[in-house]
């Protein structure tokens, strides 16, 4: 059976994707010029990570189950596939932004501030609209300038340019989003053919390439959160950073298909899923949860316990500027489904999933906010109308996307050497 | 209804019948024990003597018998301890989170991967006791009232932390490994002939009756002590790491410890697991449960733990540099390329290079392979502490501090009289204890056996 993406959910996307349209143009414009639109560009980063981070977290799982043999997960796989069909779509809002970084029309990254890279200046260029750098004394007596050390130097970002610089950036970037789209849209082409084809062969196929795709995604998922997320706070380091972010993508996706799911079974379809189904995905929940509170806590407890400058001063910005979103997600994200989804119950029950589901998938999306906010707004930060705005927006377009994938194949995998299993779920 | 899908390969080859496993399983029990046996315990438990008289040489004259000095003030003995911990991991990783994931390729592991936890652990624990010179103090480190004259512990420091982890990991995987042990004691005291013997086996199995009831009891309370043992897995390797995350020693001190202690700890666990179970299959004739592809299962938890530490290692190497930090760039420079170079070499040799072989299927599904990879991890993940310690300690801040390591023959001989205590333990377990689930392997025996899997039932 195909879903139909009935009307009333459709003008409801239509609706969030208007309040999302005018939220961004109201908010460029209303912006005042001199923070250099920082507000807008930051939480159109929010969101175009946000959503791509559900939608890899979800290509993720569909690897993982692939390479597992995870019989259950294969009535799944179309919700799945509709959850990571949004790859495109939100790699082009941060391709967006990212160029709006190399134009320096927003200053998300310090590090491609050209003006901290050089450590001398030419003294008579210094106030114009474009200083002439040198990285040395003998370099200027060369060109036969005159030069003074650059008071804007900063040494810590200098250093990192061998990897901070914006063309090895962009060819990172490309080859991340360009290997997560390619491996998505193999995937699906994979999976519709089975439903023709059947058989084993196909089947192993997808197996090899999903082993493929966890390693490949094993090294992007940090390098990936280093260069858009890192960096932010540039002279920063973390070496759990990367595998911190990629427990945050891989809960937020496992709630987004339960909440997917959820909705399908409401309106009649994926009726062969069963309470058993419910419960391991309540599970994914519940534990990937978990995942992520003990790597937010690691990182945390290890830096505030050290206590060293260098370090410390990121937690320091977060708790002394934003106490109530910092604390306050890591609550939300925690606590919140370790009570409540503790109970056998509480994971087979539908109202309680998607009730609990979408506080989380509001506290991930804080948690996002947490990462990119205070290293580009400081404490100057607002969460307000513009926020929730394009929050709503993205939402309404997610949902709208993610609705119309779904209507393009049967809604449950025809043939799967594991389908037999899945339909007979029972734990 | 639970349908298995054809395409699983079957768990227990053969035309095996309950009674089968059963006389399989307990065979080796009640009868004599083969010469190999008394051959090995032979040398594991002159090798376990040999390093308890080192042990007490040691407590006895003193911890400057061991090559320790002013700047390298922790060495074997700390590298040991992770070592152990660490390889004690596998067990209730098996046990628990496996239980789970419902893997039930995990029932033909779990019962001797668990027994090889609580040894391991066992062995962990003697390093810091042995270390702390004066052991018969050694309940100072629990939080005692003041009336016992003694200070209050420091709540503070994560060798604290690690007391309690440590010990609640000891506890709950002794108790995870006894309760699943019951219904095969009382297999066993059903079939003793030997008086003595039904006794001590009626005794250990809890008058067990095999009624409905009773394994309803079981199902639940091995469910609850899997959550409650999933944490554990996590915490005790998070907490051991924190002993040097905490610091703000350049090497120690960086975020990726907690999870990547973790996954290297699973790893040598599955790697010790592999070792002593290809053995322990050949000598005990169970190769219709152990399969070749439950060897495969567990090298590729290999290739995946052992890419993650893979993965920890380059990212502690790029942030070092990254960081601009000059102590950080300096201690990892000084580990690929300082006098300690050939043991990270070795290191990466074997954790991170030697696994990937396992993505060959001729490789991973080779017993000899897959044995001598087994022993290549492990002496990988001890290298991997050694360097962790020794490398991040032997230079330190001011130049004229740097000094080198060398073990002495107390060092050396501790460390190898506890392999010794640890396989004379082990072997003693495969005497006389159900070496396999046996009552779990039946479970699963019309669905994943291969003479009833794919049969119309």
């Amino acid at each position: 059976m195909n879903f139909v993406f009935s009307n009333k959910a459709k003008v409801l996307s239509y609706v969030l994707i208007a309040i999302g349209v005018i939220t961004i143009i109201a908010g460029y414009f209303l912006e005042s010029h001199e923070t250099h639109h920082t507000r807008w560009w930051t939480n159109l980063m929010i969101n175009g990570f946000y959503f791509l981070a559900i939608s890899l977290g979800a290509l993720f799982f569909y690897a993982l189950h692939f390479a597992t043999e995870t019989a259950w997960a294969v009535m799944l796989r179309r919700v799945i596939e509709a959850v990571y069909s949004f790859i495109p779509i939100a790699s082009v809002v941060l391709v967006i932004v990212f160029i709006g970084a190399t134009m320096h029309w927003n200053h998300i990254y310090h590090w491609m501030d050209n003006t901290i890279l050089h450590e001398f200046v030419v003294e008579s260029t210094m106030d114009s609209d474009h200083p002439v750098y040198f990285d040395s004394v003998e370099d200027a007596e060369a060109a036969g300038q005159a030069v003074m050390a650059n008071p804007d130097y900063d040494h810590i970002i200098a250093n990192k340019t061998a990897y901070l610089n914006v063309p090895f950036f962009w060819i990172r970037t490309l080859i991340y989003l360009g290997a997560f789209i390619w491996f998505a849209r193999w995937f699906r082409k994979r999976s519709l053919r089975e439903d023709e084809e059947g058989g084993t062969a196909l089947h192993f196929k997808g197996y090899k390439r999903a082993a493929v795709y966890l390693v490949i995604f094993a090294v992007f998922s940090s390098t990936l959160s280093w260069d858009w997320i890192m960096s932010i706070d540039t002279h920063w380091f973390s070496t759990l950073f990367g595998w911190y972010v990629f427990s945050g993508m891989w809960v937020s996706a496992m709630n987004i298909i339960t909440i997917l799911t959820l909705y399908l079974i409401s309106k009649g379809y994926l009726k062969d899923i069963n309470s058993s189904h419910l419960h391991d995905m309540g599970k994914w929940v519940f534990a990937l949860s978990f995942l992520w509170s003990y790597l937010w806590f690691s990182q945390f407890l290890l830096i505030w316990y050290s206590d060293i400058p260098e370090e410390v001063t990121y937690f320091i910005t977060r708790i002394e500027h934003y106490k109530v979103p910092f604390f306050g997600m890591f609550i939300i994200n925690f606590a919140i489904p370790m009570v409540m989804f503790m109970s056998r119950d509480a994971k087979r029950n539908p109202g309680f999933l998607i009730a609990i589901g979408t506080i989380i998938f509001i506290g991930h999306f804080i948690d996002t906010y947490m990462l990119i906010t205070p290293g580009t707004m400081f404490e100057h930060w607002h969460f307000g109308w513009m926020e929730i705005g394009f929050f709503v927006g993205f939402t309404g377009l997610f949902i709208n996307r993610v609705l119309t994938a779904l209507t393009k194949a049967p809604l449950q995998p025809q043939k799967s050497p594991y389908l037999d299993e899945s339909l007979h779920h029972s734990i | 209804m639970h349908k298995e899908a054809a395409i699983r390969e079957p768990l227990i080859l053969g035309d095996k019948s309950y009674h089968d496993i059963t006389v399989d399983v307990v065979g080796p029990i009640e009868n004599k024990a083969p010469k190999a046996w008394y051959l090995l315990i032979t040398i594991s438990s002159i090798i376990a003597v040999w390093g308890l008289g080192c042990v007490v040489y040691l407590i006895s004259t003193g911890i400057g018998t061991w090559g320790l000095n002013k700047t390298v003030g922790w060495a074997w003995d700390i590298t040991n301890f992770v070592w152990w911990v660490g390889i004690g991991h596998a067990g209730t990783l098996i046990s628990a989170v496996l239980l789970l994931f419902r893997q039930k390729w995990r029932m033909a592991i779990n019962r001797s991967a668990e027994a090889m936890t609580i040894f391991a652990v066992m062995m962990a624990a003697l390093f810091p006791g042995i270390h702390m010179g004066r052991i018969w103090l050694a309940y100072w480190v629990l939080p005692l009232p003041n009336q016992f004259g003694s200070l209050w512990v420091n709540f503070n420091s994560p060798l604290l932390w690690d007391v309690f982890a440590i010990s609640t990991y000891f506890s709950v995987s002794l108790v995870f490994w006894y309760i699943g042990l019951i219904p095969d004691f009382a297999t066993i005291r059903d079939r003793m002939t030997n008086p003595t013997a039904k006794k001590i086996y009626g005794i250990l199995s809890f008058g067990w009756s095999g009624k409905a009831k009773n394994w309803t009891r079981f199902e639940e309370v091995s469910l609850v002590l899997a959550g409650l043992a999933t944490p554990l897995v996590f915490s005790v390797h998070s907490i051991v790491s924190m002993d040097f995350a905490t610091s703000v020693i350049p090497g120690w001190h960086t975020t990726i410890f907690p999870p990547y202690f973790v996954s290297g700890a699973v790893f040598s666990g599955f790697a010790m697991v592999l070792t002593l179970l290809l053995i322990m299959r050949k000598v005990m004739k169970l190769e219709n449960y152990i399969t070749i592809k439950h060897v495969e299962y567990m090298n590729i938890v290999i290739i995946v733990t052992g890419s993650i530490v893979g993965v920890a290692y380059l990212t502690e190497l790029f942030i070092s540099w990254y960081s601009g930090v000059e102590y950080e760039s300096y201690a990892f420079i000084n580990r690929f390329s300082g006098p300690y170079a050939w043991s990270y070499w070795c290191m990466m040799t074997c954790n991170v290079i030697s696994p990937q072989l396992f993505w060959f299927k001729k490789i991973r599904t080779n017993l000899t392979a897959t044995f001598i990879l087994s022993i290549v991890v492990n002496i990988g993940m001890w290298f991997e502490r050694f360097v962790i310690i020794v490398t991040s300690l032997h230079r330190d801040y001011v130049p004229s501090s740097w000094s080198m390591f060398y073990p002495t023959w107390v060092d050396i001989g501790v460390f190898v009289g506890t392999i010794g205590i640890f396989f004379t333990l082990f072997l003693l377990f495969a005497r006389f204890f159900p070496v396999l689930a046996l009552n779990e392997l039946k479970t699963i025996l019309k669905s994943s056996g291969e003479k009833y899997k794919n049969e119309d039932h």
